[in-house]
C-alpha cells in the first residue's frame, strides 16, 4: 500500500520541486473539511513566512489510517477518530507516549457527538437512547469491531444507561443488549450503514457522527431529521505530529504550524463550517442554531480513557462479544 | 567436450529455476509467513484465538456456503458451458463474454450491486421477501454473493474441454444403439468429470477466500452471518495481528486439505475413465 502511496506523490509532486510538501493522514469524514482547511493554512503560511506548502491528504477508517503509518506511510501529521489510534502509533516509537498534552485542547481541535437521524418527521417517535430498545424499532449501527465510530455509538449507549439506571453494569449491559437485538444488519464501516439506511431504506434510526448526520440533512432536507438524545458522548478526534517522520524530513516547524493552526479562529470557523463543534466556545457559539447544546460524557470520565474501554468492551470475548453469545 | 546428458526438450533447468523462484517470491514465502507470524502467539492463546465461539460460527458459514455454492456452480455452470460450446445462436459471443464479468468485476461494486437488487426494496428481493425469502442480510445473501463470485471458473475450465471432446466416438456409441441419455450419461460426463472437478475446486477457493462483496450482503451479525475473512478483519483492526494469523492459519491448512481431496477424486475420476476405454 504504501509504495501507491509514494507513486501517486512522486506523480504529484514532481511538477512542485521548491515547496514544501506535507502529508496528513486522516479519517473518513474529514475529507472535505481538510480540503478547505488546507487552502487556508497554505496562504497563512505563505503570507507569514513566504514559503509554498502543499498539503496532501490521506483519508480511511481510522484503525486502517494508523496501521499504514506504523508500516511506513510517511505521515508529517495524523488527525484520526480516536486517541487510541494515535497511542498504537506512539506505542510503534514513531511518537512520544505523551502526545496528547503537546497542543491545546487535549489535542482536539474539534469535536463532535453522537446523534439520532430519523426518517422525516419521526414516525416511530424516537426522542432518545430508551426508545430505541422498544420492539419493531430497527436500528443501524455498524459493527464495534470493525468501525471506530461503531465504538462511539456503543459507549454513548452504554453511559446513557448508566446514568439511567443508577450506574448500574449489570443493567447497561441488558439495556445494549436488548439495543443490538434490533440491530438488523451490522455494516463494516460508517458509510456503509449510512447506505443501508438511506439507500435500502432498512431501519427506523441511524445512530452516527452529528458531523455525517447533519451531511445528510444538506443533501437530503426533505427526508429525514437529526433527533439530538438527553445525554451522549463528546467525540474528540484527535491530532499529532509524527516525530520520526518530520525530522527526518525536516518539515517540524511547518507541520507544528499547521496543527496550532487548527485552533485559530479561522481553523475553527472552517470545522464549524464542515459540521464539526468547535472547541472554542466562542467560535460555538456563532454556530448556535446548527449545534443545539447536547449534555455530554468523556470517554475518560465514564470508561477511565480508550484503552480501558477497548479491554472491557471490545477486545476478544468482552462484553460485546458476549452480547452475540446467548 | 561435456558428458552432461541433454534432456530432449531444452530449457529445463532455466524454466525450472524460474518456475520455483517465482513460487518462492509469490506464494511460498507470503504464506509462511502467515505461520511465523501466529507462532509468537504460544499454543494455548493460538488455540483460543481460532476456537473461540464466534470463529467456529464463522467456519461453518464460511466453509458451509462455500461448499453449497460452488456445487451449484458446479451444475448450472456444467449446462452454461454446455450450450456455449455445443450450440451456435443468436447473441452466443455477448452471453461467452458476460460469463467472465464476476472476474472483472470489482468485488465491493458486486456486493453492492448484488445487495441493491436483493434487498427488501431492490428488484428482485421484492418478490423474494413476500415469500419468505430473506435474500439479503442471511445466508442467502452470502450464498447468493459467492455463487456469483465463482460461476465464471467452472464454465472457464469446462469449456474448452467440451469443446475438445471426439464427437466419433459419441457417434459410435449412438450407431451401436445407445440412447441419448446413455451416450451423455457412459461417454460425455466421465471424460468431462475431471475439469468438472477443477472447476469445483477453484470455485470453492475462490469462495472460501471472498470477503469484498460478501460483506455488504451477509448483515455480519456475529454467530450468524459472519465469514471468517471478515473475522480476521476484525482482529487487525483490534491490532491482533497474531490471533489474524492464527485464523488464517486455519483457513488456509482447511481449504488446503479439501483441494487435496477434491485433487484427489479427480486423479480417481481420470483413472477411471481410462480404466473405461
Amino acid at each position: 500500500m504504501k509504495y501507491i502511496f509514494c507513486f501517486i506523490s512522486l506523480i504529484v509532486f514532481s511538477p512542485s520541486l521548491n515547496a514544501i510538501e506535507l502529508l496528513n493522514v486522516s479519517y473518513d469524514p474529514t475529507r472535505e473539511f481538510y480540503l478547505e482547511y488546507n487552502q487556508a493554512f497554505s496562504k497563512y503560511w505563505k503570507e507569514k513566512t513566504g514559503e509554498e506548502v502543499i498539503i496532501k491528504q490521506s483519508h480511511g477508517g481510522s484503525g486502517r489510517q494508523a496501521r499504514a503509518v506504523i508500516d511506513g506511510l510517511d505521515a508529517d501529521v495524523v488527525t484520526l477518530a480516536l486517541a487510541a489510534d494515535i497511542d498504537a502509533i506512539a506505542q510503534a516509537g514513531l511518537l512520544p507516549v505523551n502526545w496528547q498534552s503537546r497542543l491545546p485542547m487535549n489535542s482536539s481541535p474539534y469535536r463532535s457527538t453522537i446523534a439520532f437521524l430519523v426518517r422525516k418527521g419521526n414516525p416511530k417517535g424516537i426522542h432518545d437512547w430508551g426508545d430505541l430498545i422498544k420492539p419493531g424499532i430497527q436500528v443501524i449501527t455498524p459493527n464495534p469491531k470493525t468501525s471506530g465510530v461503531a465504538r462511539w455509538n456503543f459507549l454513548a449507549a452504554w453511559g446513557w444507561a448508566l446514568k439511567n439506571y443508577g450506574e448500574d453494569d449489570k443493567k447497561a449491559l441488558d439495556f445494549v443488549k436488548k439495543l443490538y437485538r434490533n440491530v438488523p444488519v451490522l455494516d463494516s464501516g460508517a458509510r456503509g450503514a449510512t447506505t443501508t439506511f438511506q439507500e435500502r431504506k432498512i431501519g427506523d434510526v441511524l445512530i452516527n457522527w452529528e458531523n455525517e448526520l447533519l451531511l445528510a440533512i444538506k443533501q437530503f432536507p426533505d427526508e429525514y431529521e437529526i433527533i439530538i438524545p438527553s445525554l451522549s458522548i463528546l467525540a474528540e478526534p484527535v491530532v499529532a505530529l509524527v516525530d520520526k517522520n518530520v525530522d527526518r524530513k525536516g518539515t517540524r516547524s511547518v507541520a507544528q504550524a499547521y496543527l496550532e493552526y487548527l485552533f485559530s479562529d479561522e481553523g475553527q470557523r472552517i470545522a464549524a463550517k464542515h459540521f464539526y463543534r468547535s472547541s472554542n466556545p466562542e467560535i460555538l457559539a456563532e454556530f448556535k442554531t446548527r449545534y443545539p447544546e447536547i449534555k455530554t460524557f468523556t470517554i475518560d470520565e465514564v470508561f477511565g480513557g480508550w484503552s480501558n474501554a477497548t479491554k472491557k468492551f471490545f477486545d476478544e470475548g468482552a462484553i460485546f462479544d458476549q452480547i452475540y453469545l446467548n | 567436450m561435456s558428458n552432461k546428458r541433454q534432456r530432449i526438450l531444452p530449457g529445463f533447468h532455466l524454466t525450472l529455476g524460474i518456475c520455483l523462484t517465482y513460487l518462492t517470491l509469490l506464494v511460498f514465502i507470503p504464506l509462511s509467513t502467515i505461520f511465523i507470524r501466529s507462532s509468537g502467539l504460544g499454543w494455548e492463546s493460538f488455540w483460543r484465538a481460532i476456537t473461540s465461539p464466534q470463529v467456529i460460527a464463522s467456519y461453518k458459514v464460511t466453509f458451509g456456503i462455500s461448499f453449497l455454492a460452488s456445487l451449484t456452480n458446479a451444475f448450472f455452470g456444467f449446462i452454461a458451458a454446455w450450450v456455449l460450446s455445443r450450440y451456435r445462436f443468436p447473441g452466443h459471443g455477448f452471453f461467452d463474454s458476460i460469463v467472465d464479468l464476476p472476474f472483472a468485476l470489482p468485488t465491493a461494486v458486486a456486493g453492492i450491486s448484488l445487495t441493491a437488487l436483493y434487498s427488501q426494496n431492490g428488484w428482485i428481493g421484492q418478490f423474494l421477501y413476500p415469500l419468505g425469502i430473506k435474500s439479503a442480510y442471511s445466508l442467502i445473501g452470502i450464498y447468493i454473493a459467492l455463487t456469483f463470485v465463482g460461476f465464471p471458473f467452472v464454465v472457464r475450465t469446462l469449456q474448452p474441454v467440451i469443446e475438445g471432446l471426439d464427437r466419433e466416438i459419441e457417434e459410435a456409441g449412438a450407431s451401436l444403439g445407445a440412447s441419448r441419455w446413455k451416450v451423455f450419461w457412459k461417454i460425455v460426463f466421465p471424460s468431462l468429470l475431471p475439469a468438472l472437478f477443477t472447476g469445483y475446486a477453484l470455485a470453492f477457493a475462490r469462495a472460501i477466500g471472498e470477503y469484498g462483496s460478501v460483506i455488504f450482503i451477509s448483515g455480519n451479525m456475529p454467530m450468524r452471518t459472519e465469514i471468517t475473512p471478515l473475522v480476521i478483519v476484525k482482529f487487525l483492526e483490534n491490532y491482533q495481528y497474531q490471533q489474524a494469523t492464527a485464523v488464517a492459519c486455519v483457513m488456509l491448512v482447511i481449504s488446503f486439505l479439501i483441494l487435496l481431496i477434491i485433487n484427489a477424486l479427480q486423479h480417481w475420476s481420470v483413472l477411471i475413465g481410462q480404466a473405461k476405454n
